[in-house]
């Protein structure tokens, strides 16, 4: 086992980094409070995905995928246009998480999450300390 | 081999950003931190082969959402997470499953680089090939955007489009002056 | 920040070429990395600029709000009006072939036709985004969440 994950590592340490940058995403999501803070690691279990996907297309000895006469073997583009639009996406869906996040701050003066959910009328002991 | 040893240095550095950004409690600094990692992110990217992509993310990941951060946290006022957030057990033992699937996931797929790739076979294999002879364009990350997966890219530009009149509607569209 | 010299001199340096370079980035998108997305958040990042130095209102009188929710419907319309040209012309949705005499001319002209079009909506957008985000007032109530409670 040891010894696979030793060697399964050196050939795939694109794929380990973004799954490590991925975990670290998803706690910042599901392990804070602040909602700023959640829209941090959500950006950031995002640019994991890249990083996946455009890991994915990569090929050795290939050439950024531009049509030239002296050179054969080029990169995958498809995941380079998927990722591509999803960067661009990503960013209008962060612009409307933070314009909710504005608004919660106007209407509950707090942009915590636990402070959220005692407001909201949970304080009877349902809400467990997450 | 200099690839490689680019590659791993800035992995190695993203990760530790993804920490600091993970520990970090004045949000200022996060923010910073954060379109610093976007930077470096598109360094990776221009690395591995893909120019379009690091394009974009130095412009959208450390620019325009830097700049929306930073305008959240004046509109907000906050500066500071508020609790210190110690390490939380439940969270953890769920991002330590993910990873672990995530890792069994990955265990067979080809490696980095591999031509053999079944991702490198069907589709692609045809847009590099006739990319330029049926559209005229060398650039093939432009033609399979625009003309090849044409009706995905509308979708993404109405969705981009849905976002501007939904923040519109949250934040009001400029009619009303509220400063004076 | 329109008192300080040195970013109102090196905004007005920078902002055009800036300009140009999104020009270029957008028509030169089809053989160099580039495109319609990169070229509208270069555009909105030089007009944001703009804001941060000169203020909201000297920004909106560049280009006014209203011309920007025109150009940003005007881009989806472009991308969606290109794909019924090409029906009307014999074609399938967004089969750009059938736009000139040949198949190869008329690819190229709808991938610059449906480029412009992203360009147009995503940098209109991002600058309405920010124009909603920087028009918002404080929020005016005292709060003690800015400060380090421990």
């Amino acid at each position: 086992m040891i010894n696979y994950i030793s060697i399964h590592w050196i050939s795939h340490y694109n794929y380990w980094a973004a799954i490590v940058i991925a975990m670290v995403g998803l706690y910042m999501i599901i392990g804070h409070n602040n909602l700023i803070k959640k829209v941090a690691g959500l950006n950031i279990l995002q640019t994991a995905v890249f990083l996946m996907y455009i890991s994915m297309g990569v090929i050795t000895d290939g050439t950024a995928p531009i049509a030239a006469e002296t050179f054969t073997i080029y990169s995958n583009p498809l995941p380079q246009v998927l990722m591509l639009t999803a960067i661009v996406v990503g960013v209008a869906t962060t612009a409307m998480a933070f314009a909710l996040i504005v608004r919660i701050k106007e209407t509950c003066n707090t942009v915590d999450e636990d402070e959220l959910l005692e407001r909201e009328g949970h304080q009877n002991g349902n809400v467990e300390e997450w | 081999m200099i690839d490689i040893i680019i590659d791993m240095v800035l992995l190695l550095f993203l990760t530790v950003m993804a920490f600091t950004i993970l520990r970090l409690r004045d949000l200022l600094s996060m923010a910073m931190i954060l379109g610093l990692y976007s930077l470096l992110m598109a360094g990776l990217f221009m690395v591995m082969d893909a120019p379009d992509v690091a394009f974009t993310e130095a412009a959208v990941g450390s620019g325009v959402a830097t700049i929306l951060m930073l305008v959240t946290l004046t509109l907000t006022r906050i500066r500071y997470e508020k609790k210190a957030a110690g390490l939380q057990w439940r969270p953890l033992i769920i991002v330590l499953l993910t990873g672990a699937a995530l890792l069994y996931g990955i265990h067979d797929i080809p490696p980095v680089g591999d031509i053999e790739a079944p991702a490198q076979q069907h589709v692609a294999d045809r847009y590099i090939a006739e990319a330029r002879n049926e559209t005229g364009v060398p650039n093939m990350v432009t033609a399979v955007l625009a003309s090849y997966r044409g009706f995905d890219t509308l979708g993404e530009v109405v969705v981009i489009f849905t976002a501007g009149i939904g923040v519109m509607l949250l934040l009001g569209n400029g009619t009303r002056r509220y400063r004076g | 920040m329109k008192d300080n010299i040195i970013l109102r001199i090196v905004a007005k340096l920078l902002i055009p070429l800036v300009i140009l370079f999104a020009l270029y980035v957008q028509f030169h998108g089809d053989y160099s990395p580039g495109g319609g997305f990169q070229a509208g958040v270069i555009f909105s990042s030089a007009l944001i600029l703009y804001r941060l130095i000169f203020g909201l209102q000297a920004g909106n009188e560049v280009i006014p709000r209203p011309i920007l929710k025109l150009l940003a419907s005007l881009g989806v319309l472009l991308y969606a009006g290109t794909g019924v040209v090409t029906m009307l012309m014999g074609g399938e949705f967004l089969d750009y072939s059938v736009l000139a005499d040949t198949p190869i001319h008329g690819q190229h002209t709808g991938i610059i036709l449906v480029e412009l079009g992203v360009g147009f909506t995503v940098s209109a957008t991002m600058l309405l985004i920010f124009d909603a985000f920087a028009g918002r007032p404080l929020a005016t109530q005292n709060t003690t969440t800015g400060k380090r409670d421990d």
